[in-house]
This record gives C-alpha cells, structure tokens and sequence, in this order.
C-alpha cells in the first residue's frame, strides 16, 4: 500500500471507528470486526499450545515413584481467547484497529484470536498480514503505536506444533497503551509446503527499530524475517552452526567438582519443572 | 654471496639495472649537478594539489575501532569508512560479550534468574533485578510489600546516579577530559560504596527478589544514606563548575551527536537520549511502577537534542534521584520486606556468618532440630523453586540507559519457558550510524558516549 493514498483517506476510515467505539457499539460492528475474534468463525483451527504437557508430581519417571502421583496428568497451557467485553481501553482499540483493517483492507482473519491476560492484551495475527497491521497500527490516527518497544522469539519446545513465536510489544506514546502483537509460526510446515525454513514478514519497513530486534531473533531462533534488509548474525559469530536459544540447542557446561561432589552441568541436573 | 656484479643487490635488494636504477621518471625530474662534495641531485615532488586529489578521490579508508579500544565505550567494534577525516559510513559490531545469560535463566530456577539478570547491564544491576523481579510478580499476581518498594526505589536511584557518573567518567575519558573521569569515578565510589553496606555488594546484588528483598536494610542504613546525599548535594555542582561552562567540553560535544525525535522514535531510542530532543517520556511518570507517582520529582529535557544536552539531562538526573532518595527515606515505615505466601519467600532470614551471608543460625537450627516440616518445605523451595502459573507478561521500567523491558514467558513451571530483554543500550546502539556519519571521526566518540551503551547489557 503506498504512502498517498491513506493520507487522505485517513478522515474517512476514522469516523466509523468512531461510531463503532461509540453508544450501541456491538450491534454496529461490521462484519469483519467481530469475525475476527468470534470463536468458531474460524474453521476448526487448532488451539494455539504455549507450553508442553507435564506428567506425575515432579515431571520425572523411572524413579520407581509409587505415591500415586506419578499418574497425575497436566494439559499443555493454551492461551484462551477473550471474550467482549475486554475491560478497559482494549474494547475501543479492538474496535478502532477492526475499523482500520477494513479501511486498509487488511482481511479479518488476520487476527486470529485475541487474548486478555494480567492486564495485557495479546493479538494473535496471521504471518502474512504483519507488516500491513503493523503499518495500520502506526498509522491510523486513533491507533499511533509509534514505538517498537520488542521484538522476540520464544520457542515453546520441540513438541509444540507450531513451536516458534515472533512477539512484538508495541507502545502508543500518543495513548500511553502497549500491546502484543505475536505471530505463532507454521513450522515445521506441513508435508509438501515449500518452506522448510521458519519466515515471518519484516517489520524494519515499519519499525526500523526491530532491524537489530530481528536480527538477534534470527540469530537466537533461526526465524528468517523476509524483506530484512540485511538479515545476519548479531550476537553469534557469522559462522555459528545451529540457533542458540532453540530448546533442542543444548546448555553446555561441564561437570564441576565442588567439596568432594560432582555438580553436574545444568541442563543435566534434576528439573522439577 | 650472488651473483649480481653490484654490493647492493646482495645487501638491500634494490633494483641496480639500467631501467631500475633510472628512477627519475618525466613527471618529476631530478636534475643533477656535481659539487665539491659529490654529485647532488635536487629531488621535487608534485603539486601538493596533485597529491591531495590523488588522495581524496577514491582514497577511502575503512578502519576498525575496537573491540579493544579505550574510546569504544566497552567491547564495541566500529567499522567507519573514511573520508580523510570524515566518517561516511559507520556500522556497529557487537556481540563480543554474548554470555548467554537469557538461555541460562531457562535453566534456572525463577529466584535463581536474579543472580543472571543482575550481571547484563553491569552499571544498573538493580534496574535489571528491579524489572525481572516485577515481571516475575505480575506473572504470580503478587506485589511485594510497601516498605520493599520503597526501598527498591532508594536502590534505584543510587543506582542511576552510579550508573550517570560512570556515563560522565568513562564519556569524559573517551574525550580526553581526564578529570572528568576521576571526579565521576570517586563519586561513583561513594554510591557503590553504600550501595555494598545496604545491600552487600558493590556490584551483582542479587538482593531484589521476586516477592519483594532478600533482606531488610541494615539498622544504620538512614545514616549512611544521608551522609552520601549529604556528599552528593556538595559534589554535583562541581561538575557544573568543572565542566558545563568549559569552552573545550562544550566544543566537543555541542551539535555532535543530533538526533531529532522522529528519528528516535523511528530508531526505538528512550532514555535520556529521547528526552534530550524533546519528548519527556520517562516511564517514572507516564507508566508508574513501585509506587513512583507518589515522588515529586522533574523530567528534565532539552530541545538541542545533542550530547551536550544529554550531559546536561543526566547531570539534572542525578539531582532529581537524590530528590527521590529524600522524600523515599521519608516515606519508610516498619513492615515485611517479603510477600507473605511462604510459597514465594525464602523460608528464612538470611543472616551473615564467619562464611559470608547464608541463612541465619536460628533457621538452621529450627529446620535440623525442631521441625521436619521446616526443612522439607525449605529444601523443596531452594532445590525446585516455586511454579509460575503459565503466560507471559511485558514489565518496561525507566533505566539510566532507557526503556529495559522484561518479556517473561511462564509454561506453568519452576523455570521460565523463555526471559527476553528489551535492552536499551542495545536498541540505542542503533542510532550509532544516524548520529555519527557526515560528522567528524572525533565526534563518533562524542556521540556514543553520549548514547552511553553498556555493552555486558547489549550483548547479554
């Protein structure tokens, strides 16, 4: 989308923002503001998992445990989706940001859920969206997230189907608002999809500020962000093998013998985690 | 010897044929004459134009700038390109103090994370423990007690005016101001000093923990912290005497270094170097954390938006911290320095031994003598830790330095799935290039130091 053509559309896309913001909000949203966080629009999509499932009291086995509680079962964490009303100033950004993805033509499922937690609010997005939602969200003047604050990876471990996040913290100076924009990654992708390597879109067209943020999330989570200007190492050596922050990358660290005891490394020791 | 007919040939290697001993070329004859002495030759050069034409045509030099360099400000690396004395080009290299710190806190329990998180940003350890530990506690849901905030405050702050002299010793230093530099670090002495008698250590406390301190203040801290405001209140001014009027310190740094605030903004750049062009954005006051609405202090800014403002907007901030110092002892009041959920809390006063500081004498003798329930409880809550329920919070707090953000993922264990920091000297390290190319290779100096990275934060 270039630069001319949303200057002056600008009053326009704001005034039924406003009116969805207003009085009798719910029964004005259009279409695509509500489908995008309704729960069951979306065709049977798999809950995102963020964690991994735990079993027995201490998460340990074959250490004989005949209390009982080795049979204790734990379901992996999945974020819920948040339901209107959100509570606060997030009803009127949902609106406001539903209102500028129609005018920007942004489809609604770029937003595939929306989470509430600890007074945080989470926009779950669609990879292929990012760079026009976030272009939308520093835009639109009822929006103005004029800061990147982060940009990170989290790797929610090898057995999580779609293992690799790219979190983005954007603040609103203008509104004093912060928001997280994440982006659960297809990866490993299906059998048969082309891409073999975890990509998500570049925001440093955007933010210029996430050039070094992404560079560190590639550099620490293999995450090849497309359109980076110049996508290379920063924390690593250039010619590291393997992605440091993975939870399949091993700790390192040796055995080290302290009064008369051999403590070992810490990714060999006991977890209870 | 060889088998050249000429001494030289063996001795120096020079060129004694016919054609390599004619040197003289058209272009700069060397004409001959023979005197009493010998013969003489009259040797002239080209046209000093020629030469510099020569030179700054495509003469560029690329020359790296660290890591090891005294000006570099830390372990930085910078590739500048060259134009006899101008900089066209710059890039920062980074990374030579990677230790990994974020992937260890995932093997670590989540008290044992401060002792990682306390070693990135050296010079502000506290606003690093300060920030995990809050993070830490929005994830639990709880909030350390009243008088354990207001004493983090009181760290805080010594904690910013340690970390804005070094910014004016070591950004001194880099500039050739060497007084400068001993003032910022005997000052800086003062406060590491009291910083070592509240909490310990000088340096890596450790002493902020998720749920509130380790320990309370010793009985004297009141004393010991007036007297060091006492010594600052008399000190900082000389800074202005020694160096704001100085006709070479404000050469250096005024108009160096400009970055406007839409290039801050763009660039992701907080801290004083946002506020030196303008924007008074200080998290202190537009996002209040440990109960900082309840202080009356000023942000400073500055429109110049160069390194002489930020020497100005750092040296107004050590005088607003003391003020916050101030009116904290003033608002002290007796109570837990720890949340009450034995869950979260160490289960004992910590108290210092003939070995250094371990858990107090009466705890151990209540956990090995009187109660089996005691030490079970302790030894469950040292060796596995506490759980966090899952999700993940953001916890930005105002460092010396910026923005420091704690983005903390929980999956419901005893170790975090993931800690991530929004470092600023790391996001600041980015406008190195924005302020410095077209400007003289001096003035990169001024304009990192004036950013004042920190490189064991940036790299991590």
């Amino acid at each position: 989308m270039a630069d001319e053509p949303t200057t002056p559309e600008e009053p326009k896309a704001d005034v039924p923002g406003r009116e969805i913001g207003g009085e009798d909000s719910s029964a004005q949203q259009p279409d695509a503001g509500l489908q995008a966080t309704a729960p069951g629009t979306a065709e049977a999509k798999a809950p995102l998992v963020t964690g991994r499932e735990r079993q027995g009291m201490f998460n340990i086995s074959g250490s004989g445990d005949t209390s009982g509680f080795g049979g204790l079962k734990l379901p992996a964490y999945s974020p819920a989706p948040a339901e209107r009303p959100y509570g606060g100033w997030f009803d009127e950004l949902a609106d406001d940001l539903a209102a500028a993805m129609a005018t920007r033509e942004i489809p609604a499922e770029a937003v595939q859920q929306v989470t509430v937690d600890r007074g945080e609010i989470t926009f779950y997005v669609a990879g292929e969206h990012l760079l026009e939602l976030c272009r939308a969200l520093r835009d639109e003047p009822a929006l103005r997230f004029e800061l990147c604050s982060s940009v990170s990876g989290v790797d929610y471990g090898v057995d999580v189907p779609q293992r690799l996040h790219s979190v983005y913290h954007l603040t609103s100076m203008t509104y004093r608002r912060r928001i997280r924009l994440e982006v659960a990654i297809d990866w490993p992708a299906a059998e048969g999809a082309p891409s073999t390597v975890p990509t998500v879109q570049s925001v440093v067209e955007v933010y210029p500020t996430a050039d070094w943020h992404e560079r560190e999330a590639y550099d620490m989570f293999g995450i090849v962000y497309e359109g980076h200007p110049a996508l290379t190492r920063i924390l690593m050596p250039d010619d590291w093998d393997g992605y440091p922050q993975r939870k399949d990358y091993p700790l390192g660290g040796i055995p080290v013998e302290y009064k008369g005891a051999e403590i070992p490394p810490p990714d060999q020791r006991r977890s209870y985690s | 010897m060889t088998t050249g007919n000429n001494l030289s040939d063996a001795t120096t290697g020079t060129d004694t044929s016919p054609e390599g001993s004619d040197s003289r070329s058209e272009a700069f004859p060397a004409p001959e004459r023979e005197t009493t002495e010998g013969k003489v030759y009259t040797v002239t050069g080209g046209d000093w134009d020629d030469v510099l034409e020569d030179a700054s045509n495509d003469e560029r030099i690329i020359i790296n700038l660290g890591p090891q360099h005294p000006s570099t400000h830390g372990v930085l690396r910078l590739v500048l390109e060259l134009e006899g004395e101008t900089v066209t080009q710059a890039r920062s290299v980074i990374g030579y103090l990677h230790t990994g710190i974020e992937k260890n806190t995932e093997y670590r329990t989540w008290t044992q994370g401060v002792t990682f998180v306390t070693r990135m940003d050296y010079l502000a350890p506290l606003s690093n423990e300060a920030a995990y530990c809050l993070a830490v506690e929005k994830l639990l849901g709880v909030e350390a007690p009243r008088r354990a905030q207001v004493l983090r405050v009181i760290l805080l702050e010594i904690n910013r005016i340690s970390s804005h002299l070094v910014a004016l010793a070591t950004g001194g230093m880099e500039l050739g101001a060497l007084t400068a530099m001993t003032s910022g670090f005997r000052e800086r002495e003062e406060a590491l000093h009291l910083l070592e008698h509240l909490t310990g250590l000088r340096m890596n406390h450790a002493f902020i923990r998720p749920g509130g301190l380790a320990q309370d203040f010793p009985a004297d801290y009141e004393v010991k912290i007036k007297e060091f405001l006492q010594v600052m209140n008399k000190r900082l001014p000389d800074y202005d005497k020694l160096l704001t009027g100085q006709p070479i310190w404000r050469n250096r740094l005024k108009d160096v270094g400009y970055l406007p605030v839409d290039a801050c903004l763009a660039l992701g750049i907080t801290g004083p170097v946002l506020r030196s062009a303008g924007l008074a954005w200080d998290l202190r006051k537009v996002e209040p954390y440990l109960g900082y609405e309840e202080y009356d202090f000023e942000v400073p800014t500055d429109t110049a938006a160069d390194s002489f403002a930020r020497y100005l907007l750092r040296l107004e901030e050590m005088h607003q911290s003391l003020r916050i110092i101030n009116q904290a002892l003033k608002k002290l009041e007796p109570g837990p320095v720890m949340v009450e959920d034995q869950k979260i809390a160490w289960p004992a006063k910590l108290s210092i031994g003939s070995d250094g500081m371990g858990n107090s004498l009466e705890h151990v003798r209540k956990i090995m003598g009187q109660s089996m329930e005691s030490l079970i409880h302790h030894f469950k809550l040292v060796t596995e830790g506490f759980q966090v329920p899952a999700g993940q919070v953001y916890v930005p707090v105002e460092s010396p330095r910026g923005e420091l953000g704690y983005h903390v993922v929980s999956d419901g264990g005893t170790r975090p799935m993931r800690v991530h920091v929004r470092e600023p000297s790391f996001v600041n390290l980015q406008a190195m290039p924005a302020m410095s190319e077209g400007g003289m290779i001096a003035d990169v100096i001024a304009a990192v130091a004036s950013l004042d990275p920190v490189m064991g934060g940036c790299d991590r």
